[in-house]
């Protein structure tokens, strides 16, 4: 195992974990982004030492790095480029309809919340 | 058998391609997408008869061998959860060409390919054997529900899709760390392989594996805590959607769990899980009946009947298993018709809102049966197949003497009911409160939606009619998923 590749992975994960908890999905994206390489890495170095190219004829089988977690790398990093895309077409549809880009509370919940809070609104009315 | 198993996965995609580009021919594009989609549960359910009587068949896509390629296990847990599930999503886009002339329908030059999309993920998702594959289908089916749930791009739809979506991006970000532990412990991702492999690693890894995994599948089931985006963003989508989110989309996480922790011997999480399993039937049943309109109780009913469902796979005994696959076979229509029945209410009243709505069953006989029957199958009142279903989990609990959460699932069964009848009295029953009265709803595509809606409460009541049937093959499911050998060997040939 390389220690600045866990150490990398440790960064980024941290890093992008802070910015998705942010409340604006500009940030949200460069999380995601961030998370995103984190995996990557991760998933690189679950193919444990680095090696030659895994291509027949270039080097020894025993030589190459392992080829199988750079397959479900380049899988993981197309799906992860997608969903930015997607995330940031939803960043500018929520700024046209609101003027920014922050995630929103849910308003149906908050307003049964005030209804149990408060119990002098005149909801009873309903039960007649 | 190859075929059928190809069929399954390849033909919803081919439909959503033909769909799109006949986006023009409204007619073209419906005959592209119900061919599709009819395709494939019909290939389905002939599956279910193949591996019932010749047992499990694997596909190795490409010739690969297990430790390299994608495998397709068909065995008898999915062939029997895959029919329910791709009948129901005919069904409902049955009942969304009915509802089309309406002002609640989806778009549908997007909708109908997305669902075929969504559709092919779920029939990856069920038949495929390994982990990362699992990983692209839950990604094909979260990308087309992403795009399903804000395709008509209103207010609340975009607010509610920003959590979700950032909600299962996270999760899926896990899933892919998960998948990265998961290969540098056993230098695979393969489940049979795996399940070889996992039991023999230290407790430590083996459980944290199987602590991330239940946290990754967790948060697609929308288990306590993990379900705070749920009733959030599925009320706001098109009806036809909400119906088939409710009705499948939860169900693959805990199909998920359901085939891992059992293959991986995942035992000693067990008293952890039944925990979470009582708070998840318990809280979802409490948020139900705070609500004040019929899509949102039903979606807080989703986590709560997930909690039933759970609570089945964390006894890890056979009839536990077996009561938990016959719970997602009784659920995922249940739950899909009484989400159409509330696309019905939305015609008829004009709103779903509790408050703006009242005496409807003098109005609309029919509907107002077409609820109760699911209704009452989903507080599992006899004889419909909720009771069957309820049954055999609450029984496997006794059995193994797990008290407090056979407590929780009799408690949480009575507040369904309750909430139930506070869906029944307010809508069905009693004066409009609030609001202006409806105008005559609109006729056009009725009775589209009512045969779609009455085809598919038939299909809830075959299910409690054939329950004997069912429950025998679902313990048949849960003896090779509680003894994985049967799977192993199955692979490696």
């Amino acid at each position: 195992m390389n220690t600045a590749l866990l150490l990398a992975i440790g960064g980024l994960t941290a890093v992008g974990l802070y910015l998705l908890t942010s409340r604006s999905l500009s940030r949200i994206v460069l999380g995601y982004s961030l998370l995103g390489h984190a995996t990557v890495v991760a998933l690189i170095t679950a193919g444990g030492r680095a090696g030659w190219p895994p291509i027949a004829g270039r080097a020894a089988p025993e030589d190459m790095s392992n080829p199988l977690p750079q397959a479900l790398t380049l899988t993981a990093i197309v799906i992860s480029f997608g969903l930015t895309l997607f995330l940031l077409a939803l960043a500018r549809r929520q700024r046209t309809l609101s003027g920014d880009d922050l995630v929103e509370d849910d308003l149906e919940d908050r307003r049964i919340a005030a209804v149990e809070s408060a119990p002098t609104e005149p909801e009873d009315s309903v039960a007649t | 058998m190859t075929g059928l198993i190809s069929l399954a996965i390849i033909a919803p995609l081919v439909a959503a391609a033909c769909s799109l580009a006949l986006r023009s021919h409204p007619l073209g594009r419906d005959i592209a997408v119900l061919a599709g989609l009819g395709s494939a549960a019909l290939a389905s359910h002939i599956m279910l008869v193949t591996v019932a009587r010749d047992g499990t068949h694997t596909v190795a896509v490409g010739g690969w061998a297990p430790e390299l390629g994608i495998i397709l296990v068909a065995d008898l847990f999915a062939a029997l959860i895959l029919p329910v599930a791709l009948t129901i999503i005919f069904v409902v886009e049955i009942f969304a060409i009915g509802q089309r002339r309406t002002v609640w329908a989806a778009n549908p030059e997007l909708s109908g390919p997305l669902l075929c999309v969504l559709t092919s993920g779920v029939s990856l998702a069920f038949l495929t054997g390994d982990l990362f594959t699992l990983f692209v289908a839950f990604e094909l089916i979260l990308v087309s529900s992403y795009v399903l749930l804000t395709h008509q791009g209103n207010r609340s739809q975009v607010r509610a899709g920003m959590t979700y979506v950032v909600m299962n991006l996270l999760a899926s970000t896990l899933f892919l760390f998960g998948v990265a532990f998961v290969y540098t412990a056993t230098g695979t991702v393969n489940m049979a392989l795996l399940a070889e492999r996992i039991p023999q690693l230290d407790d430590g890894v083996r459980l944290g594996i199987g602590a991330w995994f239940l946290v990754v599948f967790g948060t697609k089931a929308a288990v306590f805590p993990l379900f705070s985006w749920l009733p959030d963003s599925y009320p706001t989508a098109p009806t036809t959607i909400t119906a088939v989110f409710a009705g499948l989309l939860t169900k693959v996480g805990i199909y998920s769990m359901i085939r891992f922790h059992n293959l991986m011997g995942m035992e000693d999480l067990g008293p952890i899980m039944l925990l979470v399993a009582a708070l998840t039937m318990v809280v979802g049943v409490l948020g139900a009946l705070a609500q004040s309109d019929v899509k949102r109780i039903l979606s807080f009913h989703v986590i709560s009947q997930i909690g039933y469902m759970f609570m089945g796979l964390s006894l890890f005994t056979v009839a536990g298993t077996a009561g938990a696959i016959l719970f997602l076979i009784h659920h995922m229509p249940v739950k899909a018709v009484l989400f159409l029945v509330g696309g019905l209410i939305e015609n008829h009243e004009g709103s779903s809102s509790l408050d703006r709505s009242g005496g409807l069953a003098g109005r609309e006989p029919l509907v107002a049966v077409m609820f109760a029957i699911p209704a009452l199958s989903l507080a599992g009142i006899p004889p419909f197949s909720g009771f069957v279903a309820k049954l055999a989990v609450v029984s496997a609990a006794i059995d193994r003497g797990a008290t407090v959460v056979v407590v929780a699932a009799l408690v949480a069964g009575g507040l369904t009911l309750l909430s139930m009848a506070k869906i029944w009295n307010e809508v069905f029953w009693g004066r409009r409160t609030d609001g202006p009265r409806p105008g005559p709803a609109p006729r056009r595509g009725r009775r589209t939606m009512h045969a779609a809606t009455a085809l598919a409460v038939a299909g809830t009541l075959m299910v409690a009619l054939f329950a004997g049937t069912l429950l025998d093959l679902s313990t048949e499911a849960a003896e090779t998923l509680r003894s994985p050998a049967s799977y192993i060997a199955a692979v490696r040939s």
